[in-house]
């Protein structure tokens, strides 16, 4: 019989984009154990034409540092066969990918819950700050953090 | 000098701007204790300062790197940050 094989953990901080297909394949390659793969990627919306681009500002070193604790703290409460969380920084335009969480398990229920908790605790935790720059040429303001979001990461 | 290392103080976001650097090393006063002492001090550090503090029970803490309470202890954080809630995702 072959030993089980330890969960896999992918963590990264990045300015380009990412290539949720390759990351998936990354996560299920050689093994015949997964069940359920759930993927969730967060966009940029255009906010009805208004928006340019967003800004993404992070703090270097503690957004992976608390990324992995969040990781962990899921890795710990759901039997997961493998997790991804890439977050991407610097200027995203509408209808690009700025988020994806991957999680894989033996069953979709563990999978399906470990990547809602994941993002709920990304957006409340992951020291990332979003600013709107506009059509108009001009800069927008700092996105304020939602109450709902709180309240969201409150419920695990 | 007082032979303790001055603490790195970051700032990000709209803290960073209304502060006006992203970055500074400062000795932090003997009754600075906890969390909340050091956000007291900060808004007595100038007109910037003041701004940028005006509302300290909203800005969020990291003792080298790790989130922290208001009411902890900064007991020998080299580096400290300073910033608004988090909106990523």
């Amino acid at each position: 019989m072959q030993a089980a094989r330890h969960h896999d953990r992918i963590i990264r901080i990045q300015s380009e984009p990412f290539d949720v297909p390759a990351e998936t394949a990354r996560l299920r390659a050689g093994r015949a154990d997964i069940g359920a793969i759930v993927t969730f990627t967060g966009l940029c919306r255009g906010e009805e034409g208004r928006l340019q681009a967003l800004e993404l500002e992070h703090y270097p070193g503690m957004a992976e540092e608390e990324i992995a604790r969040v990781a962990d703290t899921a890795l710990a409460r759901w039997p997961l066969m493998g997790l991804t969380a890439i977050h991407r920084f610097g200027l995203i335009r509408p209808g690009e990918d700025i988020v994806l969480v991957i999680t894989t398990s033996a069953h979709r229920r563990v999978a399906f819950e470990a990547a809602d908790f994941m993002m709920d605790y990304l957006k409340t935790r992951a020291p990332f700050w979003k600013r709107e720059h506009l059509l108009d040429g001009t800069t927008g303001s700092w996105v304020e953090a939602k109450g709902e979001d709180e309240q969201a990461a409150a419920r695990w | 000098m007082t032979g303790q290392a001055a603490t790195k103080l970051v700032y990000f976001a709209w803290v960073r701007e209304r502060v006006g650097m992203a970055e500074e090393h400062a000795d932090l006063p003997a009754g600075v204790i906890t969390v909340a002492d050091l956000l007291n001090w900060q808004k007595t550090r100038g007109e910037n300062y003041e701004h940028a503090f005006e509302h300290a029970n909203v800005i969020r803490v990291a003792l080298d790197k790790t989130h922290a309470l208001h009411d902890a202890p900064i007991t020998g954080a080299t580096e400290i940050a300073f910033f608004p809630p988090m909106t990523g995702g």
